[in-house]
C-alpha cells in the first residue's frame, strides 16, 4: 500500500498533499479539542495509534504467494472519526518513511489518503450502516476493519492508475488491483479478526467510554458496575 | 483470555500458516513471498519507466538495520497496547470488578 519514494509524478505529489493536508489539519484541530474536553479518551487514542503502528509493521504472507501488510486503521476511525485517524496515520507513515524507507516523504500525501482517509472512511461507513441492524458491535467492527483494509489497497491502486493511465485508466487500474486486491483478502480477514479481539477487550474493560462515544448500546455492557460513575478515570 | 479470543487468534494463525505450508520450499527467487508494494514498484519501473530514486533524507543502510527498526515499530505499538489494557484491568479490579 505504501507508494515508494519517487514513484509519483510531481503534480500528484502536490494534489495528494493538498487533499490529505486539509483532512490532517482538521484532524489536529479536532484532536486538540477532544483532548481538552475529554482527557479520559487519551489512553484509547494512544491504543488506536499503537494498534496501527503494530499492524502496519507486520508483513504477512498471503495465500496468493506474496506478502503484504494490514493497516489497523478501522479502530481509530470508528472511535474518533476519520480526521483524527488521519493524524494518527500521518505519525505512523512519517516513522516508516523516515526510518524504514517504507513509503516516502514525497508520496506521504497519497499514502495518508489511502491508509488514513479512504480506507478508514469506508470502514466507518460500514460500521455506521451495520450499527442499525442490531449486530453485535464486535462482529460489526471485524467486518468494518476488513472493508477498511481492503479499501486502503484499492485506493492505492486508483492512485497509481491515475498517475500512470497508460494505455488507459481502467487497464492500468486492473494491473494494480491485480497486485493488491487479491493478495489483500486473507490479510484483511486477519486484520478484521485482530481488530475484533482488541475491540472486545475495550468493550469489556471500558464500556463507559464506548457508550459515551455512542458506538455501542447499553445492552452490550457485560458488567453494569463499570458504567456507574462515568467520568472517573 | 476467553476461549473465543483464543479461537479467533488461532484463525489468524491458520491464515498466516496456510501460505507457508502451501508454498513450502519455494522462495523469493521463484517469485514467492515477495512484497506487494515491491511488485507495484517493479511494474512501475518495467512498464512505465519510473526510475527508483535515492531519497534525499536518511535511509536504513542495510536489511539488518531495517528489520531492527521494523521490530522497534511493532514493539512500541505492543507496549502501549499492553500498558493500557493492563491499566484498564487494574482500574476495574480497584473497583472490585473482576474482568
Amino acid at each position: 500500500m505504501h507508494i515508494m519514494y519517487g514513484f509519483l509524478p510531481i503534480q500528484w505529489v502536490i494534489i495528494w498533499y493538498i487533499i490529505s493536508g486539509i483532512v490532517v489539519l482538521f484532524g489536529i484541530y479536532q484532536l486538540t479539542k477532544l483532548l481538552k474536553e475529554n482527557p479520559e479518551y487519551k489512553p484509547l487514542l494512544a491504543l488506536s495509534g499503537a494498534f496501527m503502528f503494530i499492524l502496519s509493521s507486520l508483513k504477512m504472507p498471503s495465500v496468493t504467494g506474496s506478502c503484504s501488510h494490514p493497516c489497523g486503521n478501522a479502530l481509530g476511525a470508528i472511535l474518533f472519526g476519520v480526521p483524527i485517524l488521519s493524524v494518527l496515520s500521518a505519525i505512523t507513515l512519517t516513522f516508516q518513511a523516515l526510518l524504514l524507507n517504507h513509503g516516502g516523504l514525497d508520496t506521504m500525501g497519497a499514502n495518508i489518503f489511502s491508509m488514513g482517509i479512504m480506507g478508514p472512511l469506508a470502514g466507518l461507513l460500514t460500521f455506521k450502516a451495520l450499527k442499525g441492524t442490531k449486530l453485535n458491535s464486535t462482529i460489526n467492527v471485524g467486518i468494518s476493519a476488513i472493508i477498511a483494509d481492503w479499501m486502503t489497497y484499492v485506493t492505492t491502486s486508483v492512485e497509481l492508475a491515475l498517475a500512470y493511465p497508460t494505455p488507459s485508466f481502467q487497464e492500468s487500474l486492473m494491473v494494480f488491483l491485480g497486485i493488491f486486491a487479491l493478495t489483500q483478502i486473507p490479510l484483511a480477514v486477519a486484520e478484521g479478526i485482530l481488530t475484533a479481539v482488541i475491540w472486545d477487550y475495550i468493550k469489556k474493560l471500558r464500556p463507559d467510554i464506548l457508550l459515551k462515544l455512542g458506538v455501542i448500546d447499553e445492552s452490550e455492557v457485560e458488567n453494569k458496575a463499570l458504567i456507574e460513575g462515568i467520568g472517573d478515570n | 483470555m476467553e476461549l473465543k479470543h483464543i479461537l479467533m487468534l488461532l484463525v489468524v494463525l491458520g491464515l498466516m500458516a496456510a501460505p507457508l505450508i502451501i508454498y513450502n520450499g519455494k522462495g523469493e527467487d521463484e517469485g514467492y513471498f515477495g512484497g506487494s508494494d515491491d511488485s507495484a514498484s517493479k511494474i512501475l519501473s518495467e512498464k512505465y519507466g519510473v526510475e527508483e530514486k535515492q531519497p534525499f533524507y536518511w535511509t536504513p543502510p542495510s536489511g539488518e538495520i531495517e528489520s531492527l527498526l521494523f521490530a522497534l515499530q511493532a514493539a512500541i505499538g505492543a507496549i502501549i497496547i499492553g500498558y493500557f489494557i493492563g491499566y484498564y484491568k487494574g482500574i476495574a479490579k480497584g473497583k472490585g470488578i473482576n474482568v
